[in-house]
């Protein structure tokens, strides 16, 4: 049995809510300055290019890379062989938030009630997906997630016999739908199977995959870049002004279902795809 | 094509603006979002006045991220548009004369924009490090409470934006992807 003290989560969400909004991810810088060389629009390949000295900007100066810095969405995969001492998990996450966005000159995007809406001042309380696995380590992913491109994602309670078909259409039918409000270019998490909540979890786990690192799966992988390159054939382009590059990559994931569904969820994400990862 | 405007415009401007062109605004804009529309809506339906003179302005979608110390402004990028779409065609008709944000607009937003001679810019989605650097001050002028979502009077210099509907109903998200479309 290892000991881990919630000051030590604490610190580390909060350092990671304010990296997240400010470096994105090698893979990310990766595709993003890839794209510029190959997308066909002039109007586009400046869109790309502004993004990029966004990137630039945004770390060399500490100003976060969009003002929408998100609804702070956590993984926690918590090993059994851990205890965790000194208070309540969930609290400990949530003071790691409260810390990083009022430190990290972040802005407070959520509401106390989806109705009545008044700000919590402090962007908490987080989304926390609690997962125990094999070990004596806590891996921790702090995703924030803008909601231009949130509020453009679906969930598709689709029939057996619609089968890949029907799941490559779900997901194209999302893309297009969201169009240029979503930020493109888009990365495009993929959940299929599960139940109703869990195809949700799963594509936005698939969102914290990196996206030049395919499913191990044969026929999700060619599924993933089938999709990548018919999304890229819409027109939608950078900022959906018209191009080549309407997104950066598709990433599934897959789970085991019921006899009678076929879940698909598509959770999409702008070119800010943000996520931190650390091992404690 | 390439163009540099002063705001606040007449329509005279607005109707020399092109769907596709690529502009540089300069001058006093004003931020509203989702809350602040609320308001002003509010405001108009119980014959009250609104916080600032919309006649010849421009209504720039954006709440933005705190500003660190000796800066204007945080992150200043634009938020979607389509959620101001119930509120925008009442603005318009009162002489606003162009929004930045970024994303499609209803029909009735459309011919609201053609009605008065206005025009919808975009300003590049997620880039709002980028875009503060455009931004020379800040002053709060409304609705303090609402936090990120109260109303900013911004001075901006060569604020890059590209118009998406013009004064004549072009729209460029519909033009310039059927340009590009292979499938």
């Amino acid at each position: 049995m290892r000991t881990i003290n919630i000051e030590d989560i604490t610190r580390n969400i909060k350092e990671m809510c304010i990296e997240a909004n400010h470096v994105l991810t090698k893979d990310m810088n990766q595709v993003l300055a890839q794209a510029r060389n190959t997308e066909k629009s002039s109007l586009g390949r400046q869109i790309l290019c502004q993004l990029e000295s966004n990137l630039k900007i945004a770390s060399e100066e500490r100003i976060p890379i969009c003002q929408d810095t998100g609804m702070a969405v956590i993984f926690m995969e918590i090993g059994q062989e851990v205890h965790i001492e000194g208070g309540l998990l969930t609290d400990a996450v949530n003071e790691g938030v409260r810390q990083g966005y009022g430190e990290g000159y972040l802005r407070k995007s959520v509401v106390s009630d989806p109705v009545i809406r008044e700000n919590t001042k402090d962007n908490t309380p987080a989304v926390i997906h609690y997962d125990i696995v094999a070990g004596d380590q806590v891996k921790i992913t702090v995703a924030p997630k803008g909601f231009g491109s949130e509020n453009m994602s679906r969930v598709f309670m689709l029939k057996p016999a619609d089968g890949i078909e029907g799941i490559k259409n779900a997901v194209l039918t999302a893309v297009k739908d969201a169009g240029p409000n979503a930020c493109p270019p888009m990365v495009v998490g993929v959940g299929i199977g599960g139940t109703f909540e869990k195809c949700a979890i799963l594509a936005k786990k698939a969102l914290t995959r990196p996206v030049d690192e395919g499913s191990e799966i044969p026929y999700v992988r060619e599924m993933e870049e089938e999709l990548l390159n018919r999304i890229n054939k819409s027109g939608i382009g950078p900022g959906g002004l018209g191009g080549s590059t309407t997104a950066l990559a598709v990433n599934i994931n897959t789970y085991p279902t019921h006899i009678a569904g076929l879940p698909v969820a598509v959770n999409i994400c702008c070119h800010v795809n943000r996520h931190c990862v650390r091992i404690l | 094509m390439e163009r540099r405007i002063v705001v606040p415009y007449d329509e005279k401007v607005a109707e020399e603006l092109q769907s596709g062109d690529y502009v540089y605004i300069t001058g006093t804009i004003y931020t509203a979002r989702d809350a602040a529309h609320k308001r002003m809506y509010e405001a108009l339906e119980q014959g009250r006045e609104l916080p600032f003179d919309i006649r010849n302005n421009v209504i720039y979608y954006m709440g933005p991220s705190p500003a660190r110390e000796g800066r204007p402004i945080g992150s200043a990028g634009p938020t979607t548009a389509s959620r101001m779409d119930k509120y925008t065609p009442t603005l318009l008709d009162l002489g606003l004369k162009g929004m930045i944000g970024k994303g499609k607009r209803t029909e009735d937003v459309k011919e609201a924009i053609i009605r008065n001679k206005a025009v919808y810019f975009a300003a590049v989605g997620g880039a709002g490090a980028l875009l503060s650097k455009s931004i020379l001050s800040s002053e709060v002028i409304a609705y303090e409470d609402l936090g990120t979502e109260a109303i900013r009077r911004l001075q901006v210099k060569d604020f890059p934006v590209i118009v998406v509907i013009d004064s004549r109903g072009n729209n460029l998200y519909e033009t310039a992807i059927e340009a590009y479309k292979e499938i």
